[in-house]
């Protein structure tokens, strides 16, 4: 079944009126999607360490357990990580969501063709390593309550949206990578972050 | 003899470390368990050491210190990933048990074990090398300081002279 749902879209649907969530974008095209909804202190977007993003989304959730976090990555960024995924599984926090957009491409690199394309179930994956929840997304009606349970459900949750594969101009967050870090501890924990 | 990974918890809780990611190893056993009984301690245990890098710079992210236990051979996974901590400039704590160094019986621990050094330094990582039990937690100490006082990542080093495994018979006795 060819994928209908745009990345774009997709993100900006779930990340509309984020409130107090906290996002961690991994790298290449779901940072610039994450950009593109509305740059934004609260989330990290990364550029490089590739398979980490759910492991940095791990230890903010642990380190904030009353905010909601959610890591928005792609199924190549996803893969290079997949033991992450037991990791999340094993220690099961509640307050956590990891989102995968899904195009079944290497963006970055030429869209050549990843696992996904070749029937690998990240969701199943997620359900087996003792995620709460685990669903595969295809359709603009199912955003809503994928936003809502990111918001308001108990985790942790795992999402993989279909979307299409369609190479996109990038949206560019800022670079640097003590920037980005310093901006979000200062908006998450106000200026005397900058003192611990 | 000292109670060395003792001391190391007790260092560790005074530098108000709060996560503890780790992929488990035979010369840090007992400092895991101290770490698993302590419930004001996030202990988590790591599929790959790369992940517990990942796992500190989010736990900085959000406000919380932590540490990072790991065999030396997990030292090669980190590579790549340690690029982040340097270019955010995220604190790291790394304690890392030797394996391949002093008296190793397995071949295939000593390319990695000697090469440890060269590879977290080579990545911008502070090196402290413990070489007695009690060399242990003044190190751990300084390093907890480097980290968390001046942002750096620092890893010490914990000796096979200190850990004292000779063969895999007595590893597996453990």
């Amino acid at each position: 079944m060819k994928a209908t749902l745009r990345r774009r879209e997709v993100v900006k649907a779930l990340l509309r009126e984020r409130g107090r969530l906290l996002v961690v974008a991994g790298l290449g095209s779901t940072a610039w999607d994450c950009t593109a909804a509305g740059d934004s202190a609260l989330t990290f977007p990364m550029w490089g360490a590739m398979g980490t993003a759910a492991m940095v989304g791990l230890g903010l959730a642990l380190a904030q357990p009353k905010r909601r976090v959610l890591v928005i990555t792609g199924d190549g960024e996803m893969l290079m990580g997949l033991g992450s995924l037991a990791t999340v599984g094993a220690r099961r926090p509640a307050n956590l969501s990891v989102v995968v957009i899904d195009n079944e491409r290497y963006g970055e690199t030429g869209m050549q063709e990843t696992h996904t394309s070749r029937g690998v179930d990240l969701a199943a994956t997620a359900l087996a390593c003792g995620f709460r929840e685990a669903m595969g997304v295809g359709a603009r009606e199912e955003l809503a309550g994928l936003r809502k349970a990111i918001h308001a459900g108990r985790g942790p949750l795992f999402a993989q949206v279909k979307v299409s594969a369609e190479k996109l101009a990038p949206v560019l967050p800022p670079r640097e990578g003590s920037v980005l870090k310093a901006r979000f501890r200062r908006a998450l924990l106000g200026p005397k972050s900058d003192l611990d | 003899m000292i109670d060395w990974p003792l001391e190391v918890y007790r260092t560790l809780k005074k530098a108000q470390v709060r996560q503890v990611g780790y992929v488990p190893d035979a010369g840090h056993k007992r400092l895991i368990e101290l770490c698993l009984a302590d419930r004001a301690l996030e202990a988590v245990v790591l599929s790959t050491e790369e992940e517990g890098i990942g796992l500190a710079a989010g736990a900085w992210l959000g406000g919380a210190r932590s540490a990072l236990l790991m065999q030396s051979s997990g030292v090669g996974n980190c590579i790549n990933v340690l690029g982040m901590v340097r270019e955010c400039r995220f604190p790291l704590l790394m304690l890392v048990t030797m394996r391949g160094e002093h008296g190793e019986f397995n071949p295939w621990q000593v390319p990695m074990g000697q090469a440890t050094p060269a590879v977290l330094t080579a990545m911008d990582v502070a090196v402290h090398v413990a070489r007695t039990p009690e060399e242990v937690t003044p190190m751990v100490d300084a390093a907890a300081r480097l980290a968390f006082g001046s942002y750096q990542a620092a890893a010490v080093l914990i000796s096979q002279r200190v850990i004292g495994i000779k063969s895999f018979q007595e590893q597996s006795a453990r």
